[in-house]
């Protein structure tokens, strides 16, 4: 019995109907994840954790007491404070911090009988497309290309634990985080399904502040249906958070299907962008052809202000960001370091010491943009490009009700190939940030390997807080696009 | 119109002064500002501290609706205008109180814009009335306190004062003199504690301002500022103003320029000096706070803000005037919050005014301040003064022996009527009794009667002085003197 | 617009991270890379738009005045580097 291979629904069921206990399963991915240390996913795994939440479903199974995700065990991404279990944001500056206290989003998953089996790597405080950043070493994808070559390549960020640990069978759903892409382009690039749901669906209480405006929760997972299961649980009303919706949670299992007829999907022309391999686009037409298969109608509408989205979100995240990290201090929690010049000696110091390029860079430019002078013509005319790309959404969705797009602008690149230039590691992000400046639902759903073999992910965008429609568009896809393949166990 | 009249004698000239004036005070809640922890002071230290106090990674603010309902009443007593919609901003900068590393305020779009507040100059001359312009006021945290003296090589941090909400109260730069200044404080003091947003207890740290003083000659242009900060008493706040204006006018005059700087003042030694700068980081970058929204109110919650506000000093004091009662004996018993709901008890319960406020205002407090008690403490409640001073309205005693029936009832806690019972002070209008004893006085004093009846007219008040004396002070003096005129013609 | 070695130093300072002068030499590029990029917004045209003020179309909650929170010293003090008698240690400051 290959539990490994199963998904969240098929060990769901499982486990309700006897066919395995919860145990066996968490011991099978126990030993999944002690087996694949070479990738780097997992900061710190939690074997115990993981079978004590087994036991208890065993226990409770009898009595038909069970949750929602009973047997389920689960990977948390490093970014969720875990009572207990160490929290480092991939982060030098929290190493060895463990919180008192749990966030909301991974309280919920347990209370709904999902154990932990770790806590999976990232990219520094979540800033980085490829894992690359994490001060607890790269992530390494468990795909390969097909050229015979054993270049090690990334599985995209900042979920980058996250999307290699579903895509090596490590654990069978996973938790991530998106701010400008980092569910969905790691998803596209392993070829998993990650959804981003609306902005305040899912509570940010206990999950480290990155860019609070744009952060959000969501599931990563083998397929669509996984990924609904895993969003019920996850959102919700949180009264500790002043951005969460209160609004009631639909019920996104029950709602699942593929049948679009009535839909129409909006083709944003200013997604076709030079410099893009035409395996991505190809996929994109291919995209197209099975929703229309699917019963919805194509229609092409205008985004006009999406080249300027990438910019926008390098002022606002990094502004954000620079205001939220000033915390790491070394007065509370985490690193410190003593330094010269008493007090502003030591926050220098512990700063210096804790925090990796990539996160002192984006500090620099979000104070830089928040600095007297400049705050003006960067920071407020970034909140205004914000505003009319939000409207670009509105006034598309008018004319269709989601919108389809590649993920990522290639597939997954090899470690190191672009870290010498920050821009160029941004452009990774490009299809995938206008929805988070919207605060709009979206998910990458895998649509086929380029030529090297490599996963490449096809990207839905949906109107404000229709998570439903975006998943069956993307439940759609997945029934057409047969997407099957699995990355081959080197490790 | 009061005109400015207060100069600092310079060696050059006259100088003017100009005072503004930030107020930082502590929102009267049980809870913090965006955190649950409680706002009790004086609890052992980080014991009143919430994670999001302490600015755990991942932790977020709710605002506190209790906090926002303090801020307006106080904005509505100061009649200034409600901004409907608001928003929170950070300021970011580091500090070890700071455990965010920024303070939740608003900056661009505060709560309250444009006010005013009116001080009485002179209690006795409501031509004394000057208005201070308020600027605006807006909701924040407080920081967390830190203390360098208990250990040679560290500072401690407590974080139980982080995050407890504070109005700042802003107001233009409308002052003049450091009396001025101390009116406004202690005006505003009394109508914070009137409308109940902030119990105005300098010294505990719930109230403090930051005085911002220039100085120029007069019909000039406004000078450079300074801004002392954290001044704790009205007195220091009077004594900051004048030194702080002499010490720019002889910087000036000595060939100087005034730094545009934060001071402290030292009360030990009544001088301020420079604040030690936190480098040059005055560059708090403000924006947005992302982790809220705009905070919008409507027309209810404002309806109940309105409709839950006190009568304030200023309405109460013209009530009392309007009652007959002094001015300045209308500003003394509107002074402060406690004392006017005593006062209106004692109306109340049945006291004419002018009687109420002339016996309040010498009788009791005399005695307070001879027994060292606050109003608070007193021994006798407006119930039991109502009754002594009933006993007098209706002539049963005198009012000089209700003197001496107040000394009882402070130092027995009985009530007047059962004093007056026991001893038998009850005052007598017993013709036969009061003829009786003047014409034993007079008797005793027939030379006296003598020159009374040769022209000396002052010995009259001899004869009733006596004649009360022989009635141990019972007889109805009314009734004294009209026997004692009628006996003295004869 | 572009930062010069003295601006980049300043805005270290005000982010408190301590930099060596090669690092502060290095991120001038860096730095002016970025900043040069994204101030192509310049050219959108913004008139008479409004900033975003909040994401999704929701009003700022008030919650009730009642102390639920507090009273955990041991969890604030956990993870201090220095705590000594209840209170947080940091090298002395000099007001």
């Amino acid at each position: 019995m290959t539990l490994t291979t199963k998904t969240i629904a098929e060990l769901r069921d499982g486990f309700r109907g006897g066919e395995f206990s919860a145990r066996e399963v968490a011991e099978s991915f126990n030993a999944a994840v002690a087996g694949a240390r070479a990738l780097n996913a997992f900061t710190v795994e939690t074997p115990e954790v993981a079978l004590a939440a087994a036991d208890a479903a065993d226990a409770a199974r009898g009595d038909g007491d069970y949750g929602a995700l009973a047997g389920v065990p689960l990977g948390i991404k490093d970014l969720f404070a875990t009572e207990g279990v160490d929290t480092t944001a991939g982060s030098k500056i929290l190493k060895g911090f463990k919180p008192r206290y749990e966030s909301t989003v991974s309280a919920k998953l347990k209370a709904a009988g999902a154990g932990m089996l770790g806590k999976l790597n990232m990219d520094e405080f979540a800033m980085g497309s490829s894992n690359e950043t994490s001060a607890y070493g790269p992530v390494i994808s468990p795909w390969k290309r097909n050229d015979g070559g054993n270049a090690a390549l990334t599985p995209g960020g900042s979920s980058g634990g996250s999307a290699a640990a579903v895509a090596a069978g490590l654990a069978p759903g996973v938790t991530g985080t998106d701010t400008g892409g980092s569910i969905r382009q790691p998803a596209a690039f392993t070829g998993i399904c990650g959804i981003k749901p609306t902005y305040g669906r899912c509570s940010r209480w206990g999950i480290v502040s990155f860019a609070s405006s744009l952060d959000q929760a969501g599931p990563m997972a083998k397929t669509v249906r996984d990924c609904a299961i895993l969003l019920e649980v996850m959102s919700g009303f949180d009264p500790k958070d002043s951005t969460s919706l209160d609004l009631p949670v639909p019920k996104y299992e029950a709602g699942l299907s593929g049948d679009l007829k009535g839909k129409r999907v909006g083709i944003p022309t200013e997604y076709r962008i030079d410099g893009v391999p035409a395996e991505v686009d190809a996929l994109w037409d291919k995209g197209v052809e099975w929703l229309r298969d699917a019963g919805a109608e194509p229609v092409n509408i205008s985004l006009p202000h999406s080249q300027y989205a990438l910019p926008t979100y390098y002022i606002i995240a990094p502004a954000e960001a620079s205001s939220n990290l000033a915390r790491y201090d070394g007065v509370r929690y985490g690193l410190r370091e003593i330094g010269e010049g008493g007090l502003d000696g030591m926050y220098a110091a512990t700063r210096a010491a804790g925090f990796g390029e990539e996160v002192k860079r984006r500090i620099m430019i979000g104070t830089y943009v928040l600095s007297a002078g400049f705050y003006d013509a960067y920071f407020t005319k970034a909140q205004k490009v914000r505003t009319l790309i939000k409207r670009d959404f509105a006034e598309a969705f008018k004319a269709c009700d989601f919108i389809l797009t590649p993920t990522a602008p290639s597939a997954a690149f090899g470690i190191g190939e672009k870290m010498d230039d920050p821009l160029a590691m941004y452009l990774n992000d490009v299809f995938a940030v206008p929805a988070s400046l919207a605060g709009l639902p979206a998910m990458s759903v895998p649509g086929g390997l380029d030529e090297q073999g490599l996963p490449l992910g096809l990207h839905l965008i949906g109107c404000e807080l229709d998570e439903q429609g975006v998943l069956n568009a993307a439940l759609a896809i997945e029934e057409r696009a047969g997407f099957r393949a699995r990355a081959e166990k080197w490790w | 119109m009061v005109v400015n009249e207060y100069r600092i004698q310079g060696a050059t000239g006259e100088w003017e002064v100009v005072i503004g004036l930030e107020v930082h005070a502590q929102i009267v809640s049980d809870a913090k500002l965006f955190s649950g922890a409680s706002t009790t002071f004086g609890a052992e230290p980080n014991t009143q501290v919430s994670l999001v106090d302490a600015a755990m990674p991942g932790m977020l603010p709710v605002l506190n609706g209790e906090c926002i309902r303090q801020a307006v009443r106080t904005g509505m007593a100061l009649d200034a205008q409600i901004n409907a919609v608001s928003r929170f901003d950070r300021k970011n900068y580091f500090y070890a109180d700071l455990p965010q590393g920024y303070q939740i305020s608003q900056l661009y779009h505060p709560l309250v814009g444009e006010g005013v507040l009116t001080v009485l100059l002179d209690d006795k001359d409501e031509n004394s009335a000057k208005a201070i312009g308020i600027e605006r006021i807006h909701v924040e945290q407080d920081a967390g306190k830190l203390m360098h003296d208990q250990h040679a090589t560290s500072s401690y941090v407590d974080l139980n004062r982080c995050g407890v909400a504070l109005m700042e109260i802003v107001s233009r730069p409308d002052m003049n003199s450091p009396a001025e200044a101390g009116a406004y404080v202690r005006k505003l003091r009394s109508i914070l504690r009137y409308v109940g947003s902030c119990d105005g207890n300098m010294e505990e740290g719930s109230m403090r301002a930051d005085v911002n003083v220039s100085v120029r000659m007069p019909g000039g242009e406004l000078g450079t500022r300074t801004e002392t900060k954290n001044v704790n008493s009205v007195r220091f706040v009077m004594a900051v103003v004048e030194h702080e204006a002499k010490r720019q006018v002889e910087l000036i005059e000595g060939g100087g320029t005034v730094a545009q700087e934060t001071r402290l003042y030292d009360p030990d030694r009544n001088v301020t000096r420079t604040l030690r700068m936190k480098d040059d980081a005055h560059d708090y970058r403000y924006f947005p706070d992302p982790d809220l929204l705009p905070l919008e109110l409507d027309e209810t919650f404002l309806d109940e803000c309105r409709a839950s506000l006190p009568e304030l000093p200023d309405a109460k004091r013209k009530r009392f005037e309007g009652l007959g009662i002094t001015p300045y004996n209308a500003s003394v018993l509107t002074a402060e919050v406690e004392t006017a709901h005593w006062f209106d008890a004692l109306l109340k319960a049945g006291t004419p005014p002018v009687q109420a406020a002339n016996w309040v205002a010498s009788e009791l407090f005399g005695a307070l301040n001879r027994l060292g008690k606050t109003l608070a403490d007193s021994p006798v409640s407006p119930a039991d003064a109502a009754e002594l001073l009933s006993l007098v309205a209706d002539k049963t005693i005198s009012g000089s022996l209700a003197k001496q029936v107040f000394e009882i009832m402070l130092e027995t806690g009985e009530s007047a009527a059962a004093i007056v019972e026991a001893r038998g002070l009850k005052q007598t209008s017993d013709t036969g009794a009061i003829d009786a004893a003047i014409d034993e006085i007079l008797a005793a004093n027939s030379d006296k009667v003598e020159q009374y009846k040769d022209g000396k007219e002052a010995l009259f008040g001899f004869f009733v002085g006596q004649t009360m004396k022989a009635m141990q002070g019972k007889a109805n003096p009314g009734v004294v003197n009209e026997r004692l005129r009628a006996r003295l013609l004869e | 617009m572009s930062v010069n070695i003295e601006q980049v130093r300043h805005i270290a300072k005000l982010a408190r991270i301590a930099m060596s002068d090669a690092e502060v030499e290095a991120l001038v590029p860096e730095l002016n890379a970025i900043i040069g990029w994204v101030e192509q917004l310049a050219a959108v045209d913004t008139d008479g738009v409004e900033p975003l003020t909040a994401v999704i179309d929701l009003k700022l909650r008030l919650r009730e005045d009642k102390v639920t929170d507090g009273n955990v010293r041991d969890a604030v003090l956990a993870n201090a580097p220095e705590a000594e008698h209840g209170f947080f240690a940091v090298p002395k400051v000099i007001e």
